[in-house]
């Protein structure tokens, strides 16, 4: 257990000390992602839905000409939907799917700031007494009395492109 | 602004002239004796020799050289081009471009090799003298006529028409008006000529004719006779420098007062070079653009269609006549961009079918068969990157065909067939798809094998019932090949696989037809994926949809009869033949209220249709096809987005898949009966 958290850490902070991450509120969680891959933050906008598309990126938006995917990470997670509120706000990020960039928005409830994130406050997904997948989460990093949910985009957006991984959504 | 690489440049520039060098070369071993093909040959080797030089390419300019000088020699009629000329400098080409490609190379002993061989090739071509064809034929003689009547012919009598049709009747001749000496309009007197001609004339009928066809107006007229070359001056040992007056007859046996005889130093020069600069002055128009920046300049004209139709829908709505009338301005104008933009992007098919000759003419001559190539709709126009991603599938079908589809020419002598087997190679557009076809004349595709081979390795229960069809693509399995020994040229299995893959990935379809004996036919339909189509805006539930207008045949409304009746079965009668329909509300899931009046799109594609039912038809709206995201490919009901006007987003339906399942839904229905 110890090597495998070790290996997946490694990939998130590619031998760094420090991450600068932008932090989010989704449904009373906070997480986390590399503010460098963020492109922008949006307010909401209007939705276009795909019929036959998996829920977990049921849309798609305009940002800036550009149509992209709008996802949902809380159907990920197996959380409701929920309403969407005054603060709720689009993030932009750009990840790699099978080595091609692609541009998709997430669904936040809120963000917070762009903030630098310790190392050795780190922690891996404990692996029970979680109620999602745990290959889901890269890391936990402890702050305060909170912990905030670093998500492994990649894993998470791959098991929605796989067929055979579909299921995952509902897990 | 970025400066590509400059050898990088050479390179696509070398590439570039090898294919014409090539296509020339092709194109001279069909008629031997066409004089534009040897100088456009020559022409290539020459500038690919120079710039080789230039851009330290050493061995490939040295080499080249030699093959330029081999064909100087056929330009100037001292060798009669042959197939073993043709041949030798082709393989010569082949040459060219490993030294093009790796430079440092060890090309040496190959180059000595084809060298030697287009030695032989000249020297024999030499030998056979008079044999060969040469670009004049024996007893032809070239010349270059320059005439003009007085100003007053007309006036008095004379027709100049008659006179042109008599030397079109001594020979094969080109004949170009002067019309230099036209003045405008105020001065000019409408029964006075102005026009002179040049007139040049490839006839076997000695000079003297020429003054006989002129004889009556002789002594007024203005005429220049020049002989350009003759046979016999061809064969001669003649320096360039030499005049070719060896056999000219002196000049005119008429009064020396019009006719004059001018004689080139350099007989042959104008009409040789006359091409060249043409060609020359065309190819200094061109601009070599990478394909990104188009891409980018597509993408401002996309967004530019974007903003201009949200400025169409504002000024409709307001009552400015002035903003209407910038708007409508606007409006044409971006149109007319769009539609530049569209053919920029768009190349003739005919640059790929052209690499199909060379493959046919060597796959002849590995395989031993007489193949003729034969292609069709070569002015199709596709789409640049939809062009460069065929490639590859041709040439494994055209492969296919020549290696599996044709038989010897025993066996086809023996079936009652001619001997030269026949591929057809044709390209055309229908319903925004374009269709690209292979069909060959040989055996045709073997059921039995095929479906043998595919129980044998288990890709299809023992006797499961397969239509011909679902036979056919059975073909295009990875790994699957039915011929029993493996060649050169195929029956691996690996062909076939690679073009159902590339054909999928540019969401076109595969169809294959076979007759047994008479030969097998694979149609590719592929969209033309341009980046912008005309379509039309159609709403279902909350949701708007865009449906590509070359699919659309007809709108109607749904009777409430017919729509309360379609219950059970999802047909709609339309001009005594059924149309099966889908019902996009329960296809979507909108779980809205159906608005009352429904209305049907038919939309089709080649001779199957089916009818798409809305709530509501919008208009039309053009489009800026915007591709899905990679985290959509599964969603095959859309083939992808556009924005509208009020920013929002529309999904473009795919309507091949639309219609392959309104095809399946009545299939289904017809087996429940």
């Amino acid at each position: 257990m110890n090597e495998a958290v070790r290996k997946i850490s490694q990939d998130l902070w590619g031998g760094r000390d420090e991450l600068e991450v932008l932090t989010f509120d989704i449904a009373g969680e906070v997480f986390a992602l590399e503010a460098f891959i963020v492109q922008e933050i949006l307010d909401l906008l209007p939705e276009t839905m795909v019929p036959g598309a998996k829920a977990f990126v049921g849309s798609v938006i305009n940002f800036r000409g550009k149509v992209i995917p709008l996802a949902d990470i809380r159907l990920a997670f197996g959380m409701e939907a929920t309403k969407p509120t005054i603060d709720s706000r689009i993030i932009v990020i750009s990840i790699e799917i099978d080595g091609e960039s692609v541009l998709t928005g997430i669904r936040t409830d809120k963000v917070h700031e762009v903030t630098t994130l310790l190392r050795t406050a780190g922690e891996p997904p404990p692996s029970v007494g979680m109620r999602w997948r745990p290959d889901f989460i890269d890391c936990l990093v402890k702050r305060g009395a909170e912990f905030i949910i670093l998500p492994n985009l990649q894993v998470i957006f791959s098991a929605q492109h796989d067929h055979s991984a579909t299921g995952a959504s509902h897990g | 602004m970025s400066f590509p690489d400059p050898i990088a440049v050479f390179r696509t520039e070398a590439a570039e002239l090898l294919e014409q060098i090539e296509a020339g070369l092709l194109d001279l071993n069909v008629n031997l004796g066409d004089k534009d093909q040897v100088d456009a040959v020559f022409r290539g080797l020459h500038t690919l020799k120079g710039s080789g030089a230039m851009f330290g390419f050493d061995a490939l300019a040295a080499f080249t050289h030699h093959c330029e000088t081999a064909f100087d020699r056929v330009r100037k009629g001292e060798v009669p081009a042959t197939q073993e000329l043709v041949t030798a400098v082709l393989e010569a080409k082949d040459h060219m471009r490993a030294l093009v490609d790796t430079p440092n190379g060890d090309h040496e002993a190959t180059g000595e090799a084809l060298l030697a061989s287009l030695r032989a090739a000249v020297d024999g071509a030499n030998n056979a003298g008079s044999s060969g064809p040469a670009k004049t034929a024996p007893g032809q003689n070239h010349f270059k006529i320059r005439f003009s009547l007085p100003q007053n012919a007309m006036a008095n009598g004379t027709n100049p028409l008659p006179l042109l049709d008599e030397l079109r009747e001594l020979g094969e001749c080109r004949i170009v008006a002067d019309r230099s000496a036209i003045p405008s309009l105020d001065l000019l007197a409408p029964t006075d000529l102005y026009v002179s001609w040049e007139v040049e004339l490839l006839t076997t009928q000695p000079r003297s004719a020429i003054d006989d066809v002129f004889i009556f107006v002789m002594d007024e007229m203005q005429l220049e006779v020049i002989t350009v070359e003759t046979s016999v001056a061809a064969k001669a040992p003649a320096k360039t420098e030499a005049p070719v007056t060896a056999s000219q007859p002196a000049a005119a046996p008429q009064p020396a007062a019009a006719p004059v005889v001018v004689l080139h130093a350099a007989a042959p020069a104008p009409i040789a070079a006359a091409p060249v600069e043409t060609k020359q002055n065309k190819a200094s128009e061109n601009v070599r653009v990478p394909a990104e920046k188009l891409d980018e300049l597509m993408d401002r004209v996309g967004e530019l269609v974007i903003a201009q139709s949200r400025l169409s829908q504002l000024a409709g709505g307001s009552g400015d006549l002035q903003l209407r009338a910038v708007s409508e301005d606007v409006e044409r104008l971006s149109g007319e961009l769009r539609d530049t933009m569209m053919v920029l992007r768009m190349v003739p098919v005919a640059h790929l079918f052209s690499r199909f000759r060379r493959l046919v003419h060597d796959l002849s001559h590995e395989t031993g068969k007489t193949i003729e190539l034969v292609t069709e709709g070569e002015s199709t126009e596709v789409d640049k990157s939809v062009i460069e991603r065929l490639a590859d599938p041709l040439v494994h079908l055209v492969r296919n065909s020549c290696d599996h589809g044709l038989e010897t020419p025993e066996e086809r002598l023996a079936a009652g067939k001619s001997q030269a087997g026949h591929i057809l190679l044709s390209a055309r557009q229908q319903a925004g798809e374009v269709i690209i076809t292979i069909k060959d004349d040989g055996r045709g595709i073997n059921r039995e094998r095929v479906r043998a081979k595919a129980e044998s390795s288990g890709l299809i229960p023992p006797n499961a019932s397969l239509t011909d069809q679902e036979l056919y693509q059975l073909i295009f399995h990875p790994g699957f090949s039915t011929a029993q020994t493996v060649t050169n040229l195929s029956g691996r299995g690996v062909g076939m696989d690679v073009v159902k893959r590339t054909i999928d990935a540019l969401r076109g379809t595969i169809n294959v037809a076979s007759h047994p004996g008479e030969g097998s036919e694979i149609s590719l339909a592929i969209p033309l994926t341009l980046a912008i189509i005309d379509g039309l805006l159609v709403r279902v539930g909350d949701g708007r949809y865009v449906i590509p207008l070359s699919a659309v045949e007809e709108c109607l409304e749904l009777s409430i009869e017919e729509d309360m009746r379609s219950r059970g079965r999802s047909f709609i009668s339309l001009r005594d033949s059924l149309v099966p329909f889908l019902r996009l509300r329960d296809l979507f899931r909108t779980g809205t209220k159906p608005d009352p009046f429904q209305k049907v799109v038919v939309i089709s594609t080649g001779s199957e249709r089916v009818g798409l039912v809305v709530d509501q038809i919008i208009g039309d709206h053009q489009t800026v096809i915007k591709g899905m995201s990679k985290l959509h490919h599964d969603v095959a009901t859309f083939s992808g987005a556009t924005i509208l006007g009020d920013g929002d987003v529309a999904l473009i339906l795919d309507v091949g898949h639309l219609v392959a399942e309104g095809q399946q839904q009545e299939a289904h229905l017809r087996a429940a009966g």
